[in-house]
């Protein structure tokens, strides 16, 4: 218990100061480390947690409340809360405080065009791990594949999508 | 270009900064989360102006962690200091997690039921769809920000390299980082 809950400090620790560009980036380390490495739950178990951590309103991040949780209970998921939000939020803390000292640097300007293509990649590479590590059949890719169209390009509310997703692969899934 | 007004420390009660990150953690379902605190702090509650927002908004995705939690420590500082951006946060996150715990319990309860393959299928769609919005969101953040071949190219061997090819997140940021900010840098003087 006292290890799982050490374990699942340490990853999302590390996973919180990792997690260039947003949550979304470390999804994949995220599903290897509980998958693959910890054996807490199996891959569709993560893809259903990723499901309800998304369906849900608020940061797509809270996912680690619900491997925390399976890990080790309520002590797992409060433990994986406080360490993917506190180092990062320390961090933003620190930045906004020097943020307007700061003014238009130009080494600023030169690293956030760094990061920015690092960031793009990092998402796109979450949703393709996804793809690979947790998917089959027709109708989930299908559905994956109109969601991505249809979110790149309409300015369709998410969250409808969430629920045509749903409906197309109870139906045909 | 009129300048803007730099708002007060100490002017915005703690209470409606909480309850103002507590309705955006309540309606953004689905995700689009940088929107919806835009609306709420920039359109309808005036305490920042775009420009801040954009500036909090760009900090908050190069410094790690969740964007949209690092949006909230930036303008909950901004207005109140260290105890304001615990009370954005708080607002922001106390809805989703009692939801997050609420459907947790629930699926866990009724996927070993009769309904549990009805449910396996719900939550495999709305997954498939998921995987969709991130994929959107990167392509939508590709088409703003990258505009250099360079740019596509980094991005493009990240997306490869951590997603497809598994390629460990530390390591890919270890290489991957330096090389772009070099990259950036040298671009920028050429």
């Amino acid at each position: 218990m006292i290890s799982t809950l050490l374990q699942l400090a340490a990853l999302f620790g590390l996973l919180s100061v990792l997690a260039v560009g947003g949550g979304a980036g470390v999804i994949p380390d995220m599903q290897r480390a509980a998958v693959d490495v910890h054996h807490w739950m199996s891959a569709p178990e993560f893809l259903d947690m990723f499901a309800i951590s998304r369906a849900a309103p608020g940061p797509g991040s809270l996912i680690v409340l619900l491997v925390g949780q399976r890990a080790a209970g309520p002590a797992g998921a409060a433990v994986a809360v406080i360490a993917m939000f506190i180092p990062s939020s320390l961090l933003a803390w620190v930045a906004a405080r020097f943020w307007h000292g700061a003014g238009e640097a130009s080494w600023r300007r030169t690293v956030e065009r760094g990061l920015a293509p690092i960031a793009v990649g990092l998402t796109i590479a979450s949703g393709l791990a996804l793809i690979r590590g947790t998917e089959s059949g027709w109708a989930a890719y299908a559905v994956t594949g109109a969601a991505t169209l249809l979110l790149a390009v309409t300015d369709l509310h998410p969250f409808a999508l969430l629920i045509a997703g749903a409906a197309v692969v109870l139906v045909f899934g | 270009m009129t300048s803007p007004t730099p708002i007060p420390p100490g002017r915005t009660p703690l209470s409606a900064l909480f309850l103002g990150f507590l309705n955006i953690g309540a309606m953004s379902f689905g995700g689009g989360l940088a929107a919806w605190i835009r609306r709420e702090t920039v359109q309808r509650r005036g305490w920042l102006d775009d420009r801040q927002f954009l500036a909090g908004y760009a900090l908050s995705q190069i410094i790690p962690g969740a964007t949209n939690v690092n949006l909230a420590v930036f303008i909950g500082t901004q207005l109140r200091g260290a105890v304001g951006a615990l009370a954005a946060v708080a607002g922001l996150m106390v809805v989703p997690m009692a939801l997050i715990v609420a459907a947790g319990a629930l699926y866990a309860a009724a996927r070993s039921g009769p309904a549990g393959p009805w449910i396996a299928r719900v939550l495999a769609g709305m997954g498939a769809a998921a995987i969709g919005l991130n994929l959107a969101t990167g392509i939508r953040l590709g088409r703003t920000n990258l505009r250099t071949p360079v740019g596509i190219g980094i991005a493009a061997v990240t997306a490869i390299g951590v997603g497809l090819l598994r390629v460990p997140l530390l390591y890919a940021l270890a290489t991957m980082i330096p090389l772009s900010i070099l990259l950036a840098w040298t671009g920028r003087r050429a």
